[in-house]
C-alpha cells in the first residue's frame, strides 16, 4: 500500500478585490509515494511545493482532486494520528518552554500519559535540546525552533512524516544532524517526504523525487535513474606526477592537484587509457562513471518547462 | 471532504436552532420585566450622575431617554395604569442631557399635569419642568403657552396663566395667539371658548401624534361638554314654560325652534331620559367629558387594577 | 468528555496567565481599596452602595475588556502566526479547536472574576464591618456579569475567525454597546413601520442583549431578583453563545490558512 496517493489535487485562487483573476498554485497533481521511502519534493521558490504539503495536511481545500494517506481519505482526522508535520520557518506558542510544547503536542496527539514524559524526553534528546528543555520558546534561536519542530513532527512515533524544507536555519552540523535522523527514521521503516530546494540534501538522502514548476510536476523518478550517466563519460583518476602524452592525444581534459592527476574521458575510451597507463606503470586510484547532478537534470527541465512555456504563450 | 460536510450541516442547524431558541427566551424575559431598565430609574434618578454616566454622549442618551418616556407612557396609559411615577423623572432626565429638546417639554405640559389615567397627577412637576425650559430657552415662546396651559388647566390658576402668556408674547416671533390668551383670561377664564382656544392652539403647534391625539379628544370633550349643557338648559326652560318634563328629543328641539337631531362629535344623537336628563349613548368614547353621563357611570379606566 | 478540548481550554488559559493578564487584578484592587477607602471616611451612608456599583461595574467592565482583547486575537493571531499548522495537523478537529479556546478564554474570565468578588466583598466588610442577607444578592449580580462574559467571549471568537484583530476589536465592542442598549432597539423598532421596522426587530433580537443582565443598581437597593429571571438569563446566555460558536465553528470549518 502505497503512503501517499495524491489523486489530481488541484489548487487555484482568486485574487484581486473582485476576485476575478484566477492564480494557479498548483495544476492537477498526480503523484504516489511508496511506503518506506525517503521523497525529495523539489522546486524552486514559489513552485507549489508548500501549496502541496497545507492541501496534504488539510490546512487549505483544493479546488478538484483527493488524496489517500495511509490509505485511508486525507480529510480523515484519525489519519492525523500517525502523521507527523513540519512547516517551514515554524512558529510556536513562545510562551511555553520545549518540554511544555511537546508535552502539549503530546497530549492532543493522543500519546498515553504514562508513555508521554518519557516519549518527551526522548525526543528532546534526540533532537539535542535536553539541556535548554526548561527555556521559553521566546528565547530560542532559529536552528533550535527548527529542532523543536523536527522534535514535534515526531513526538508521536508517527509512520509518516512531512518536512517542508527541513534544513533551512541549520548550520552544517544541524544539517548533518538532520540527514542522519532522517536516515534513521527510514531506517524505522517509516515514511519521509520532505520538500527542500537544496538539491545536494536530496541527492544524498532521496530514494525518488519529485520535480515541480511553476505548480507543475516536471518529473519523478529514483535518484539514480534521473541522474543516471547520459553522457557516457568516465572520470579516471591516477598517481602522477605526469600526464602521458597519450593520453593527451586523446584531447581529454586533465587536472592536477598534488600528485594526482583527474581526467574525464568518454566511455568507450576507457580501456585505451587503461592499457596506457598499465603502459607507463603508473598507478591507478580510481575510475567512476560521471552522473549528471541532480542539479543539471533540475536545470535542463526547468529551462525546458520554460521554453514550452515560451513557444505557447 | 465528507467530514466537513457533516460539520457543515451540523454547525448551521445549531446556529439557527439557537438563534431561535435565543429570541424565544428573550421574549420570554421581556414579558418577565414589563418596564425593563426603566425599573434603574428609580433608583438611579439623579440627572446629573445620569450625565456622567453618558460620558459626553449627552445627545444620544437624551434621545434614548426621551423614547423610553414615551414607550413609558404609551404603554401604561393604554394599559389604563393608575400611576406614572417614572414619567418626571424620566422627562426630567431627558431635559437635562438635552434642554432644547423641546418636545419633552411639551409632553410634560401635557401628560404630567393631569391626574391618572390621563397623566401623571403632578401639576407642579409640570411647572418646574417648563421654568426649567424657558431658563434654557428663553426665546422659545412655545414654552411660555405651555407653562400657561398647566396653570390653566389643571390648577385652575387663571392668574398665574395670564403672567405666563403675557411673559411669552414678548419673545420675538412669538405667535399672535399668545396676546390673544394672556387677554382671554381676563375676561373669559373658566369658559368653554377659552378651553376651545387652548386645546386647538396646541393641537396645531404640536408635531408629537400622542399630544395631538390628547388635544383631539378634549375638544371632542368641550364639544359633548357644551351640546349637553345648552341641552339641559332647554329641559329646564322648557319645564318653566310646560310645567313638565319632555316626552321625546323631538318635542325639545321642536320647542326650541331647532330643526334636525341634536348629534355628538360621533354623529349618535343624544339620549332624552324619562327623567329629563340628557345623555350620551356612548359615554365611553369621551373621557374628558364632564356631563353627560348617565348616574352611577363608571368609567372604564378605574375598572381596571 | 473530550479531552483534547480540555487540553486546548487549559492550554489557552496558561497563555493568558503568561500574557500577564492576571495583573490586571492588581489594577483593581487598588481601584476598589481607594474607592472603599475614600468613601469610608466621608461616611455620607452610602458607602455600601458606592462599593456595591462600584465594585460590580468593575468587575464587569474589567472581564469585558479583557474578554475582547483576549478573545480577538484567540484565532486570528493563531493564524497570523502560523502556530496553528502544527496543531491542526494533529488528530485534532477544527470545531474542537474553537470550543476548546472559548473554554480556555471563558475560564480565565471566571477566574478573574472569583478573584475580583473576593475583592468586592473584602472592600464591602471594610465599609460595613458586617455581612448581611441581601448581601447574597452580590452574587447573583456576579453570575449575571460571568453570563455576560459568556457571551462578549462568544462573539469576539466569531469575529476572530474570519476578521482581523482591529476589526474584530471594534466590532466586538459595537456590538457590547449595542447590546446594552438592546431594549432600547427594540423600542424604536417598534415604533417603525412597513420594512425598516423587520429590519430593525430582526437586528434587535440578532444583537446580544444585556439589559436583563444589569441588575447592579437594583441589588445595590437590595432589591430581590427573580428566580425565573435567573433561569431565563442562563438559558439565553447559553444559546446564545452557542449560536455565535456555532457561527464560528462554520467559519473556521471553510477557511484556507495561508
Amino acid at each position: 500500500m502505497p503512503a501517499i496517493e495524491i489523486l489530481g489535487l488541484e489548487k487555484t485562487y482568486s485574487v484581486g478585490f473582485w476576485r476575478k483573476r484566477p492564480k494557479r498554485a498548483l495544476y492537477p497533481l498526480q503523484l504516489t509515494v511508496e511506503d518506506g521511502e525517503i521523497f525529495g519534493f523539489l522546486g524552486p521558490n514559489g513552485a507549489g511545493k508548500t501549496t502541496t504539503l497545507k492541501l496534504l495536511m488539510g490546512l487549505v481545500f483544493p479546488t478538484s482532486g483527493s488524496a489517500r494517506i495511509l490509505g485511508c481519505d486525507w480529510t480523515d482526522p484519525s489519519v492525523k494520528a500517525q502523521i507527523g508535520f513540519l512547516p517551514e520557518q515554524p512558529y510556536f506558542y513562545d510562551y511555553l518552554t520545549a518540554h511544555e510544547l511537546l508535552e502539549y503536542y503530546g497530549q492532543l496527539s493522543g500519546v498515553p500519559a504514562k508513555h508521554r514524559k518519557q516519549r518527551v524526553e526522548q525526543v528532546l534528546q534526540q533532537v539535542g535540546l535536553r539541556d535548554v528543555g526548561g527555556v521559553q520558546l521566546r528565547k530560542f534561536s532559529k536552528g533550535m525552533l527548527q529542532r523543536v519542530g523536527i522534535g514535534q513532527a515526531i513526538l508521536h512515533d508517527p509512520k509518516l512524516v512531512f518536512f517542508d524544507e527541513p534544513m533551512s536555519g541549520l548550520d552544517p552540523m544541524g544539517r548533518r544532524e538532520v540527514r542522519d535522523l532522517m536516515e534513521q527514521l527510514k531506517h524505522e521503516g517509516k515514511t519521509v517526504f520532505f520538500s527542500t530546494h537544496i538539491l545536494s540534501d536530496a541527492e544524498a538522502l532521496c530514494d525518488r523525487v519529485a520535480i515541480i514548476h511553476k505548480g507543475e510536476l516536471r518529473g519523478v523518478g529514483a535518484v539514480e535513474d534521473l541522474t543516471s550517466s547520459v553522457q557516457g563519460k568516465v572520470e579516471i583518476i591516477w598517481q602522477g606526477p605526469q600526464i602521458p602524452t597519450a593520453i593527451k592525444a586523446l584531447g581529454a581534459e586533465c587536472h592536477v592537484s598534488a600528485d594526482r592527476i583527474r581526467a574525464v574521458i568518454d566511455e568507450n575510451q576507457q580501456d585505451a587509457v587503461i592499457e596506457i597507463l598499465r603502459r607507463e606503470r603508473l598507478r591507478l586510484i580510481a575510475l567512476t562513471p560521471v552522473r549528471t547532478s541532480l542539479e543539471a537534470y533540475f536545470v535542463e527541465k526547468l529551462r525546458r518547462a520554460e521554453t514550452t512555456a515560451g513557444t505557447t504563450a | 471532504m465528507k467530514h466537513r460536510r457533516k460539520i457543515t450541516i451540523v454547525a448551521s442547524v445549531c446556529l439557527i436552532v439557537f438563534l431561535a431558541a435565543s429570541s424565544f427566551v428573550l421574549h420570554r424575559t421581556d414579558q418577565l420585566r414589563p418596564q425593563g431598565t426603566l425599573d434603574e430609574v428609580l433608583f438611579l434618578n439623579s440627572p446629573k450622575v445620569i450625565q456622567r454616566a453618558s460620558l459626553g454622549y449627552d445627545g444620544l442618551m437624551a434621545c434614548i431617554y426621551w423614547t423610553r418616556a414615551v414607550q413609558y407612557f404609551g404603554n401604561r396609559h393604554h394599559d389604563f395604569a393608575p400611576s406614572f411615577n417614572l414619567l418626571a423623572p424620566l422627562l426630567e432626565i431627558t431635559t437635562h442631557l438635552d434642554p432644547h429638546l423641546i418636545v419633552a417639554y411639551e409632553f410634560g405640559s401635557s401628560f404630567l399635569a393631569p391626574k391618572p389615567p390621563h397623566g401623571a397627577g403632578q401639576p407642579e412637576r409640570a411647572i418646574q419642568l417648563m421654568e426649567y425650559g424657558i431658563q434654557n430657552n428663553p426665546d422659545n415662546w412655545r414654552l411660555y403657552y405651555d407653562l400657561g396651559f398647566v396653570y390653566y388647566m389643571e390648577l385652575k390658576d387663571y392668574k398665574d396663566a395670564a403672567q405666563a402668556f403675557e411673559r411669552g408674547s414678548h419673545v420675538p416671533n412669538a405667535h399672535p395667539f399668545l396676546k390673544v390668551f394672556a387677554a382671554q383670561m381676563a375676561q373669559h377664564a373658566g369658559e368653554f371658548q377659552t378651553a376651545r382656544m387652548l386645546w386647538t392652539a396646541t393641537y396645531q403647534t404640536t408635531q408629537d401624534e400622542q399630544i395631538k391625539q390628547n388635544a383631539v379628544d378634549h375638544l371632542r370633550a368641550l364639544r359633548v361638554d357644551e351640546d349637553v349643557t345648552h341641552l339641559q338648559d332647554a329641559v329646564t326652560r322648557f319645564g318653566e314654560r310646560t310645567g313638565r318634563l319632555p316626552t321625546s328629543m323631538s318635542e325639545l328641539t321642536a320647542a326650541e325652534g331647532l330643526t334636525g337631531v341634536p348629534v355628538d362629535p360621533d354623529g349618535h344623537p343624544y339620549k332624552l331620559t324619562p327623567e329629563g336628563r340628557i345623555e350620551l349613548r356612548t359615554p365611553d368614547d369621551f373621557p374628558f367629558a364632564t356631563v353627560g353621563f348617565p348616574p352611577g357611570y363608571k368609567p372604564k379606566f378605574h375598572a381596571m387594577p | 468528555m473530550n479531552t483534547r478540548i480540555v487540553y486546548i481550554a487549559s492550554n489557552t488559559f496558561r497563555e493568558a496567565v503568561r500574557d500577564r493578564v492576571l495583573y490586571n487584578l492588581i489594577a483593581f484592587a487598588l481601584l476598589l481599596s481607594g474607592a472603599a477607602i475614600l468613601v469610608g471616611q466621608i461616611s455620607i451612608e452610602i458607602e455600601k452602595l458606592v462599593v456595591i456599583n462600584l465594585g460590580l461595574t468593575a468587575v464587569s467592565l474589567f472581564g469585558v475588556v479583557i474578554a475582547i482583547f483576549i478573545g480577538i486575537g484567540l484565532v486570528s493571531k493563531e493564524i497570523e502566526k502560523r502556530t496553528l499548522y502544527t496543531v491542526l495537523s494533529r488528530p485534532v478537529r477544527r470545531w474542537e479547536f474553537i470550543i476548546g479556546k472559548f473554554c480556555g478564554l471563558a475560564g480565565t474570565l471566571v477566574v478573574n472574576a472569583f478573584f475580583m468578588a473576593v475583592g468586592v466583598f473584602a472592600a464591602l466588610f471594610y465599609v460595613s464591618h458586617k455581612f448581611v442577607r441581601a448581601d447574597a444578592l452580590i452574587l447573583v449580580a456576579l453570575y449575571f456579569i460571568v453570563l455576560e462574559f459568556l457571551i462578549v467571549c462568544s462573539v469576539a471568537l466569531l469575529f476572530s475567525s474570519f476578521s482581523s484583530p482591529l476589526l474584530s476589536a471594534v466590532f466586538t465592542f459595537s456590538l457590547f454597546v449595542i447590546g446594552s442598549f438592546a431594549e432600547d432597539l427594540r423600542n424604536f423598532a417598534g415604533m417603525a413601520h412597513g420594512v425598516s421596522r423587520w429590519l430593525a426587530t430582526g437586528a434587535a433580537y440578532l444583537v446580544p442583549n444585556f439589559s436583563a443582565f444589569n441588575v447592579i443598581t437594583s441589588i445595590a437597593h437590595e432589591q430581590p431578583v427573580a428566580a425565573q429571571l435567573i433561569l431565563q438569563n442562563t438559558l439565553y446566555a447559553l444559546f446564545y453563545a452557542a449560536m455565535a460558536l456555532s457561527g464560528a465553528i462554520l467559519i473556521f470549518e471553510h477557511r484556507n490558512l495561508k
